[in-house]
Formats: structure tokens, sequence, C-alpha cells
């Protein structure tokens, strides 16, 4: 009895010592050049800080000496993954201040290239998902079917990634021929292929073990960081800019908002994976209704926004990115802000990650989805 | 004078015993015999994991829909040739903190472990280095120092990330070599032998596998999960995560003693896959059907060394596509997975082998 006692003391005794671990900047799984301090009580994390701007290239103040056709093409550069729909908003927020009315046809071209960029966004995360989570093989099968979708982009616009399709007005070139047939390609390939997404990830055991009940958001908890996309949706949190405030052609088709209720990593997965059947239900109206007509509204070469602030908000693959512009009356923005979704989304992470172990903080992170140029900008 | 006779390596072992007696002393010949076996030993493992390592690239390239090395070489047949000389002629890199002896030390007894491991295994009929008595007991053994190079390795090296995978690691190999060994001690109760010979002659008239029927198959699906932990192999690879490690126990490593590390993987693969062969699948011994003369001795025309190498090719790829497949565990659910599923699971399955073999209940 008195040994068992002696032995009870002396494990009391042994003294355990929090310790710092540098993830990142250079880590596998953040994405990118993001550094996150991790205080860890053996595999237990204490405290997650992410440190950003290893990657910051000042793009708002370098907009404030573009004009704004040139601004467009900056934002490529923030969120890669969704270089198109980061266009869209600039274009938009240019159009609404100048009260241009966008044929048509441009608005259909915009939707359908949108829910596209979209897509292969999604796949891509699918991917990186399950590289995070050790499942190799899956990025290259999300890989695989993003690249029918490079491709036809890179058939219309030249580009493959950072397409600079957008213009003010409208879209810079008219539809490549083959675009209808290739779009329906891919339609009638991906519909076969995402059901294999749901047999590789979604129903395989460990997949669900490793991100049920991982790093629950609450539904305040996102409302209140400002959380976006389907990283909210997850957590019941209505906030579709498509549905809530439907811009291009948005209002003229059928979809759903997916919304769930756990919160958990499983959660913002599925929400993933059954938004791209929205997607693809999304391209699968418009593609065989775009209207003929115009792809570009005549604007002046030197586009100059009257005095005044203009916001507009468009739904990112990450969530809700806005512009808000401050015109002086000149050719360039005396003022330009970026909100982008990837910053509120990463800051949840303290609040996800505290008290679960480090394998979930890589499950966490990845179903936040983070592109780090567009924490930075 | 050497004829090797494919069926029995016996007669080819005994003449360069009694050539070699013949021009020196006993002493100096039982000298030149281990060298000969040292030798082939090591060029055996270089060629295997020049082969693994090849096969298992273009496995992973097949599963993922890729074509895999295909520049050096006829089909990139010397790629993992070009990679090893790459891995030699680099810089050896100790980080300024580490403990220099044992950061050193560390690649070494990993290697060393899986040859000691190999020194038991039967590769064809009299092709086997010492067939000691305790063979099963001793490979478990051997290969379980194994992780002491892991645990010196990620501590020496002074870098946060391998001390994590070296923790995770020991872990991870304290839990599953109960599995491991209690699985084979299920099979030891059919065999009635833990010498490995002993195990392949009990084969003769037909596999493990198929003579123990159900608890058979539980022993070789727990033997398998734990096999793949064993050898911290995807999807058990949580010493070296390299999404939340960077590498694990070996980040700070580099050029051959990474090489070391990667040898050693390699191999302790193939040890897995040949213990599986030999209890499980009957090692080198043929597959017989009970009455089928004529079918029996059409399979005795294969000679056993292929018999072996095949057996161990199929599990090999067994393993191989659970990495290429699987998402990784947790920590904290591969414990649970071992000892509140494999273990008590295996307890049962010995308890009910027990039972059948005082039956008689098996083929």
């Amino acid at each position: 009895m008195e040994l068992v006692k002696q032995q009870r003391d002396t494990a009391s005794d042994l003294k355990t010592q929090e310790y710092f671990v540098n993830m990142g900047p250079q880590h596998p799984s953040t994405h990118g050049v993001l550094r996150l301090v991790l205080g860890l009580d053996g595999e237990i994390i204490t405290k997650v800080e992410p440190h950003i701007g290893y990657i910051h290239r000042s793009i708002e103040k370098m907009c404030e000496h573009d004009n704004y056709r040139q601004i467009v093409h900056l934002t490529d550069r923030m969120d890669y993954l969704s270089a198109h729909i980061n266009n869209e908003a600039v274009c938009l927020a240019v159009e609404n201040a100048l009260e241009i009315e966008v044929p048509e046809r441009a608005r259909v071209i915009r939707t359908i290239f949108a829910e596209l960029t979209r897509l292969a966004s999604h796949q891509l995360w699918w991917g990186v998902m399950g590289m995070d989570l050790g499942a190799l093989t899956a990025f290259l099968y999300g890989f695989r079917d993003r690249e029918m979708i490079n491709d036809i982009f890179e058939e219309t616009c030249g580009a493959r990634l950072t397409m600079n399709y957008n213009v003010p007005g409208g879209v810079m070139f008219d539809l490549h021929p083959n675009f209808h047939k290739r779009v329906k390609e891919f339609i009638a390939h991906f519909k076969t292929k995402l059901p294999e997404y749901d047999d590789l990830l979604s129903n395989n055991v460990i997949f669900r073990q490793r991100t049920e009940g991982v790093g629950i958001l609450s539904k305040e908890d996102a409302i209140s960081y400002g959380v976006t996309g389907p990283t909210a949706r997850a957590s019941g949190v209505s906030c579709d800019v498509r549905k809530l405030h439907p811009y291009s052609a948005y209002d003229r088709v059928d979809f759903k908002e997916i919304l769930m209720e756990e919160g958990d990593s499983f959660a913002r997965y599925k929400a993933r994976v059954l938004e791209m059947w929205e997607s693809l239900s999304i391209v699968e109206q418009l593609i065989d209704n775009i209207p003929e007509g115009d792809f570009q509204a005549p604007t002046k070469a030197v586009i100059k926004l009257p005095k005044g602030e203009y916001y507009q908000r468009v739904e990112t693959a990450r969530g809700e990115l806005g512009v808000y512009i401050v015109s002086d009356g000149g050719k360039s923005p005396y003022r330009l802000k970026f909100r982008s979704p990837g910053f509120s989304n990463l800051f949840v992470l303290e609040k996800l990650a505290v008290g679960s172990k480090i394998a979930d903080l890589v499950a966490i992170m990845s179903t936040i989805d983070i592109v780090v140029p567009d924490i930075d900008r | 004078m050497f004829a090797i006779n494919l069926y029995d390596f016996s007669g080819t072992v005994n003449s360069i015993h009694q050539w070699l007696n013949a021009r020196l002393t006993p002493g100096w010949a039982t000298a030149a015999e281990w060298a000969i076996i040292g030798i082939s030993l090591i060029l055996f493992v270089a060629i295997s994991v020049i082969i693994l390592v090849y096969v298992e690239r273009k496995v992973a390239a097949f599963f993922q829909l890729r074509i895999g090395p295909n520049r050096v070489g006829k089909w990139g047949l010397l790629q993992t040739i070009a990679d090893f000389l790459k891995l030699l002629m680099k810089e050896h890199i100790t980080s300024k903190n580490a403990d220099k002896f044992l950061f050193n030390l560390a690649p070494f007894i990993m290697v060393t472990a899986v040859f000691l491991g190999l020194g038991a295994i039967p590769f064809a009929k009299g092709l086997q280095i010492f067939d000691i008595n305790i063979g099963l007991f001793y490979i478990a053994a051997a290969s379980s120092v194994g992780v002491f190079g892991i645990l010196l390795g990620g501590w020496a090296g002074n870098n946060k990330y391998s001390l994590i995978g070296a923790l995770r690691s020991g872990a991870q190999v304290v839990s599953y070599e109960l599995s491991i060994m209690l699985s084979l001690l299920t099979m030891v109760v059919f065999t009635g032998s833990l010498q490995l010979s002993q195990i392949i002659a009990s084969q003769q008239d037909g596999w493990w596998i198929f003579k123990g029927h159900l608890p058979a198959w539980i022993a070789f699906i727990i033997f398998m999960i734990a096999g793949t932990a064993e050898t911290n192999r995807g999807p058990f690879d949580l010493a070296e995560a390299e999404s939340e490690l960077t590498a694990g126990f070996h980040t700070e490593y580099s050029g051959i003693k990474f090489a070391m590390f990667f040898l050693a993987e390699y191999v302790s693969l193939f040890i897995i896959a040949a213990v599986g062969a030999t209890v499980f699948f009957g090692g080198w011994m043929p597959f017989h059907i009970d009455d089928w003369a004529a079918f029996n001795r059409i399979m005795d025309y294969i000679p056993p060394i292929v018999w072996f190498f095949g057996k161990v090719a199929m599990l090999i790829g067994i393993i191989m596509w659970f990495k290429w497949t699987f998402p990784r565990l947790r920590i904290d659910q591969l414990l649970v997975l071992e000892w509140k599923y494999l273990l008590p699971l295996n307890l049962m399955n010995l308890i009910l082998v027990s039972f059948i073999v005082l039956m008689g209940w098996y083929f």
C-alpha cells in the first residue's frame, strides 16, 4: 500500500514542459508560406498563433497607382484558385459605379466560368485534403479532373490558372467554338468521378475518424469571427452571396445553398463535396442557354469612376470576397480594400485547434481551406 | 563443381562447404563461409531494395494514374540506382546541437536490426542462414531492435519534429509488436514449433491459411495490419507523417544516413512479408491439393525459390496497396485500434485456436 502511494506521488511529481514548434513558414501542410507558432504539451495543442505577412505584396497599395483595367489583373494573384471570381468582383464594382449594362451573354459566360473555377478549386482542395491526411492518391485524382477544366479555360482565353478573362463591361473574348462541347464532356466525365471521391475519402473509415467531431466550429463563433464560405455554411450560417445578393446570372439558376449543422471537419468537407454537385448543376443549366449577342459592353478607354464609395461582394470558392473602392473621380482609386475570405477564416484556427492533436490541426487547416496569398495580399 | 539445383540448395551449400574445408583449416573455412554469407546478404539486400523501391514507385504511379520513373534506363529501371548514387554523394549534415555519437549510431542500429532479422528467413529449400529452434521468436526480437534506431535518431537530431516522430514510433512499435507476436503464436499452436523449417514442413499437405480456416484468417488479417504498423508504413506512417512532422524522425538526416533508414524500411517490409509468407502460405512449399497427384506434380515443377518470392511479392503488393489507398491514422486512434480491438481479438483467437487444435477441427 505504501509502495503504491509512493509511486503515485512520484508520478504527480513528474513535471511536463510545454514547448513551442514553428510550423512553417515552410511546411508541407501550411499550403504556402504561413507560419504557425504552436504551443504543445506532448501532442496536445495549447496555443496556435498564425504569423502572416511572408507573401505580402501590397496589392492594395499598388491598386492606388493603377487604372481600373489594370487592377482586375492584380486580383488574380490574391486567391489564385478562384482567380476568375476575384476578377469578377472588381469588374462588377466598376460596372455598378459606372452603371454599365453588361450584356446577357457576358453575364452567363461569367457565371459558367465562375462555377467552373469553383469546381477546379474544390477539386484541388479535395486532393490536398486527402494528401494532408496521408492519402496521397487522392491528390492526383483531384488533379486529373481539374486538368479538364484548365484545358477548357486555356482554349477560350489562353491561360489556365490566372485567366484575366473578365474586363469591365464583360469578358475579353468570345467563347471558343469547342467550349460548348468540352464543357458537356466535362460534365459527363465528372458526374461519374464525383461518386469516386466519396468512395475514396468520404466513406473511408479512417477518414471519417480523422474528421468527424474534430475542430467543431459553433454557429456563434462562425458569425463573430466573420467566417464565410463553405466553412461557415458547415456550421449552419447561411452566407452564400450567390443566393443572398445574386449577381451576374445567379438569379436565373436553380441551386441549393448547402447548409450543415455539425460544424466539424467532416461537415466542412461534406459541404464542399456537395457544393461541387451544385456547381455542376449550375453549369449544366446554363451551358445550353447562353444567349446570343455581344460579349462586352462598350466602355471608354480610360475608365474614371465618379467620386464616391463602392462596395461589391462575390462568393469565391473560399467565401465572401468584398471589394471596397473609394474614388476621388480619378482614373485610379483613392483607396481600395479587399475583404478576403481567407483572412477571417484563418483566425478561427485557434478556436478550433486548441486542445486537439497535431494531426487534427492539419485536418482542421485543410478543411478551412486557406490560400496564403489571399490572406496576405 | 557447384551445380545449382533450384529444387534443393542443400547440395550446393554442402559442396561449397566441402570445397572450402579441403583447402583451408576448419577455422578459416568457417570464417570464409561467414564472409561469403555476409557478402551475399549485402548483395541480396542491395538488389532487393533497389527492386522494391522501383516497384513501389511503379505501383504508386499505377494507383495514381501516373507513369512513374521512365527516363533513366529502359522503363526507368536505373532510376533507383541513380537516386542511391545521388544520396551517396550528398553532404553529411549533422546539426549543431545534435548528439553526434548517437546521431551517427542510429542508422547503423536500424540496418543491423534488419540484417539480423534476415538471418533466419528460409528463402528456399536448403537456403537459410541458420535454422534455430526459436526462429520466429528470434526474427521478432531482432526486428524490434530497430525501434532503438528510430528513438535515438529522433532524439539525437535535436529537432522537435524528430522527437515527436520518434516518440510516436516508440509507442507504435511497442504496441504492435504484441499483435504481431500473438498472431504468430496463434499459428504456432497449429504448427507446434517455432522453428521455421518445421513450420514449412508442417505445410506439406496444405498451407495453414487453408488448413487453419477461420482462426488462421483472423490471425492473417491481424498480422497484415500489425505488420504494416511495425514497418512504419502508411496508413500507420505516423513516425514520418510528412504533412504533420515534415519527415518525422529522420528530418535531420541527409545523404547516406538517410538512405540507411530508407533501406531499413524496405528490408523490414521484406521481412514482414517473408514471415507472413512462411507462416501462413507455406514459405517455399508449392501449392498442393490433397489427392490431385498430377496437379501437385505440375506445381512441384515450379522451383521453391520462385514460390517463396512470389508469395512475398503478393504480400508486399497488399501492403503497398494499403499505403496508396488509406489516409493516415491519428496517434490515439492507432493505439486504440491496437489495445482495444486487435489485442482482445487476438487473445480470443488464441483461445479459439487452442480449442480447435485440441478437438482436431482442422484439416
